[in-house]
């Protein structure tokens, strides 16, 4: 696929970081000529260097063939305006535009296609705060992800001594909770993934991923990891787009302090935040995190755009008394050193923010792609099309597929009431109309289920993807 | 005299328009055949007459009004439009000294309620009309109407508004022009007025008497065409419709412009000051209803609740109509009150005291510093509803409640110099710079400012004229650097 993208900045560069490897050809604009050259040595892509939004810069960045515009500048504007000129005179069939202003969200109709022609729209700093506040809601899980409008979630949970399932084969689930449907979709022992088998046995320090309807996934993390006093105390350290957006939505269910070291930041923080006690200063001063008292937060975030102060925060807040610290990590080489060592999470916001972006340019018919372990693995929502005859899967019990050793099928979201004949499958499922089914060996896809599933390596990806594809050769 | 010039000039048409109001009770004595008509033949004349002579001295004159322009206009105005005022009385009341008819004016135009005037009942009907109107004219501010109606005050007249409107911050501007926004907020008093005489009327009054009460009510003045105040009436209906305009009367006018401007009740919502307002007066009408039911003033509590939350509203929001002698009750009950007064109306509204935004303020400041000697790195606005205020208007704020206090003080002090027991000049310096009305000991609710010498009374006029003005606007005037700049 031929694909321009708009922006060379962390989103950007994930997003081109993550499609180079999937045979697409890529070209990124951005007006940082140094940016554009380290992406370039890194990746194989072209680039281009100047303004998005001016036409003669989008034709030689090749619009007039492009099969895909991804508009992830910083500015709003130029997203917007790169997208009606992509759609006005290179017809560019997909548009994709990041937008992070808020009331746009109001107005729909502003991006239609007589309008800014933009499809997809994406707020990467708002994805990273609802995946926050999901973590926060839920602090034992490392990870929590939901599919189908929040209907089944996926948890990662390290499994902790002491909890009843440690010790015992993973077939015993089903004796603990007779009436819970779940699955455990990985094993990660030792950052090395285990295929889940009936006899496998979880050992303490275990990363489980397991999937279940939403409503049941407290009692599904209670079998695997004591459960903890309920968050009450938190503290943000950072006061950016995200630690900003994170403050708002949680600050009126839990006390919330932010510390923020630009003044100006902080005096424009405490006036937009209604609750939430607003410092100035800096998150490593162990001084004001004692005269704050760090040792009864239950949560420390460190959400600033610098890595290095994020850790040091952490490993500080951590050592000074705080339940659970998170650090915003970017750069993968230090997301692995930290995580399960000190810092009990670390979050790559590029690889949580573009999950929805690689949805759209997948071939085959994803409806939701999520990272995992920062990257290394993924959960997909593929629709499966077709009849018996046309397609691999459908009409066909789930040991009877030919998926590749690694990948594991955690549910499938089946519509209610059939869809009429004709009518398309990939539209976005509503919640009142599908039920949960929670995947056995012996369960059989139906024509248009979404089926959830679990891929310990990504590479693995292109071949689960080409199973779900209808007809042989079609594509 | 360059420099005075424009200022007059203006002057002159406010005075003009003034004397043109005088024809409403001069109809209202023709028609009616009170007897009183030579009074405003008078007044009208003299007033016309040296409108006109003004007008026609700096007729000449073009250049616009500016800020400091502003505060002497309105100084002038207040000081001057009283002496017109009293002058129907001064003329048709012998036995009326011109201190009294200046005090009475001054209450008038103040919407104070205070008066010195006994025998009410018996005054003829236009003099009490023209007392009323004074009120209604005065309450929503004579400015404010002259904004609204004088076409050439359109950029001038945004200075004039600030100097006159109560409240801490004066800059929403509700509509772009300034006189829609004066011809908005007049609309609004008139409509809830005329809404006040209906139900006046309804409830059992006479038409007249339910307009004048009616003009007493919306501008929270407190004057009464009889002695007796609104207790005359006994009536628990004309009590209830009482309270209820008192309690809109004293809410931001601007948020009932709003909310009529966008038919819906939504405005009342975003109005920081008003769920702080209705707390207070509830709260305080049901704990006074219960302190003075246990002191055994009222046995029953349904009566102690009736008196006790008329009594707390009427006080409370300057307006000063009562039906009781309130201060007979425990003392803790009438200083509870006047302390109310103080405070407890919104800014933008007709009453008087250091209006509840203000309250708001500084306790919000006062917390906003216990919040800072736990937290040294807190930063910490001060806001109202979702607004951060300014260190400008916290200032103003602080300068203000400071000046209130100091204002206080000293004018009871003086009050009591000249030999008027403590309870009596402190009660009466409050009632005055609250534009309360009545207050306790020798002008208590049942008696009046009239036992006051010519001095003390003086003083009450100035006071009167102090709290309406805000203090701000008639220092700035008296201050020797306005006229040395």
């Amino acid at each position: 696929m031929k694909i321009v993208i708009l922006g060379a900045g962390q989103v950007g560069s994930s997003v081109a970081e993550n499609l180079v490897s999937e045979a697409n050809d890529i070209t990124v604009v951005d007006t940082d000529m140094d940016r554009l050259a380290a992406l370039q040595d890194r990746l194989d892509l072209r680039t281009v260097v100047g303004n998005a939004s001016s036409p003669s810069v989008l034709r030689q960045a090749g619009a007039e063939d492009a099969e895909l515009l991804i508009a992830v500048t910083q500015s709003d504007q130029t997203n917007l305006c790169a997208c009606r000129i992509a759609a006005s005179l290179f017809n560019v069939p997909t548009r994709i535009a990041r937008l992070r202003a808020q009331d746009y969200a109001e107005f729909p109709q502003l991006l239609d296609e007589n309008n800014f022609a933009v499809d997809f729209s994406i707020c990467p700093e708002q994805i990273v705060t609802d995946y926050i506040a999901k973590l926060i809601e839920f602090p034992e899980a490392l990870q929590v992800l939901e599919f189908a409008d929040g209907l089944v979630s996926l948890v990662a949970v390290r499994a902790s001594q002491g909890s009843p399932m440690v010790g015992k084969p993973l077939g015993d689930l089903r004796k603990h909770l007779p009436k819970v449907d779940a699955r455990i979709a990985a094993i990660y022992r030792k950052d090395q993934p285990i295929i889940p088998e009936g006899r496998t046995f979880i050992e303490t320090g275990d990363e489980v991923f397991c999937l279940a309807a939403t409503e049941n996934i407290r009692t599904v993390m209670a079998e695997l990891h004591e459960r903890d006093k309920p968050v009450k105390r938190i503290m943000i350290a950072g006061g950016g787009n995200i630690g900003f957006r994170l403050a708002m939505a949680i600050e009126t269910k839990y006390r919330v302090k932010v510390i923020e070291f630009n003044k100006r930041r902080a005096e424009f923080l405490a006036s937009h935040l209604q609750e939430a006690l607003v410092l100035q200063g800096d998150a490593t001063d162990e001084g004001l995190l004692e005269r704050e008292n760090i040792e009864d937060m239950d949560l420390f975030l460190a959400l600033t755009n610098d890595d290095e102060n994020n850790i040091m925060s952490c490993l500080l807040a951590k050592r000074m008394g705080a339940r659970h610290v998170l650090a915003l990590i970017n750069r993968h080489a230090y997301a692995d050193l930290v995580q399960a060592d000190r810092i009990d999470i670390a979050i790559s916001p590029a690889q949580i923010s573009i999950g929805s972006l690689l949805a759209h340019v997948r071939r085959g018919d994803v409806a939701e792609v999520h990272s995992l372990r920062r990257g290394a693995a993924e959960a997909l929502e593929l629709v499966a099309h077709g009849d018996r005859k046309t397609s691999k899967v459908v009409g066909r019990r789930i040991d009877e597929l030919d998926l590749p050793r690694g990948a594991t099928i955690g549910a499938l979201l089946r519509r209610k009431i059939p869809l009429p004949p004709g009518g398309n499958g990939s539209t976005p499922l509503q919640r009142e109309d599908i039920k949960v089914v929670v995947a056995h060996h012996d369960t059989i896809i139906e024509p248009e289920d979404h089926v959830i599933i679990f891929v310990v390596n990504r590479k693995l990806v292109p071949k689960v993807e080409r199973l779900f594809q209808v007809g042989f050769g079609f594509f | 005299m360059n420099r005075l010039a424009p200022v007059l000039h203006v002057f002159s048409l406010i005075m003009l328009l003034f004397s043109l109001t005088m024809l409403v009770p001069l109809a209202l004595s023709w028609g009616l055949r009170d007897g009183a008509e030579e009074a405003y033949d008078e007044a009208f004349l003299l007033a016309l007459g040296s409108g006109a002579l003004l007008w026609l001295l700096t007729s000449r004159v073009k250049r616009e009004l500016q800020a400091w322009d502003g505060f002497l206009l309105v100084a002038l105005v207040w000081l001057v439009l009283p002496a017109m005022g009293a002058v129907p009385l001064y003329v048709f009341l012998p036995q009326v000294s011109w201190t009294d008819a200046y005090f009475e004016a001054v209450s008038g135009l103040t919407a104070t309620g205070a008066t010195v005037l006994s025998g009410l009942d018996t005054l003829p009907a236009s003099i009490n009309f023209w007392r009323h109107q004074l009120h209604w004219m005065g309450g929503l501010g004579v400015i404010v109407l002259a904004v609204a109606i004088l076409p050439l005050l359109g950029i001038g007249g945004r200075q004039l508004f600030k100097a006159e409107t109560p409240g801490p911050m004066k800059d929403s501007k509700l509509t772009p022009r300034i006189a829609e926004t004066a011809k908005g907020l007049w609309f609004v008093y008139a409509s809830l007025t005329f809404a006040c005489l209906l139900a006046y009327h309804f409830a059992g009054m006479s038409w007249l008497d339910a307009i004048m009460h009616a003009f007493s009510t919306l501008a929270l003045g407190g004057f009464s065409s009889v002695d007796a105040s609104l207790g005359h009436f006994d009536s628990l209906a004309i009590e209830l419709i009482a309270i209820f305009f008192a309690l809109l009367a004293g809410m931001n006018f601007a948020t009932h412009f709003l909310a009529w401007r966008q038919k819906s009740l939504r405005a009342y919502l975003f109005d920081g000051e008003l769920p702080y307002y209705l707390l207070v007066l509830g709260a305080s009408s049901l704990l006074i209803a219960w302190y003075i039911w246990l002191k055994g003033v009222y046995p029953d509590f349904f009566e102690a609740l009736r008196h006790s939350a008329f009594h707390t509203v009427s006080v409370a929001t300057s307006l000063g109509m009562v039906t009781q002698d309130y201060a007979q009750w425990p003392y803790f009950v009438p200083f509870w009150m006047l302390f109310l007064g103080s405070f407890a109306v919104c800014s933008g509204s007709t009453g008087g005291g250091i209006k509840m935004m203000r309250a708001i303020i500084l306790y919000k400041q006062v917390f906003r510093e216990f919040v800072r000697s736990i937290h040294p790195n807190a930063v910490y606005p001060v806001k109202l509803g979702r607004e951060t205020l300014s260190t400008q208007i916290l200032f103003a704020v602080l300068a203000f409640a400071f000046l209130y206090m100091v204002s206080i003080v000293s004018l009871t002090l003086i009050l009591s110099a000249t030999e008027l027991d403590i309870i009596t000049a402190f009660s009466a310096v409050v009632a005055c710079l609250n534009n309360t009305g009545p207050g306790l000991g020798a002008v208590g609710p049942a008696s009046n400012f009239g036992v006051l010498t010519d001095l003390q009374t003086w003083f009450c006029s100035f006071t009167m004229l102090l709290g309406r003005l805000e203090i701000f606007t008639l220092l700035v005037v008296m201050n020797f650097t306005f006229w040395k700049n």
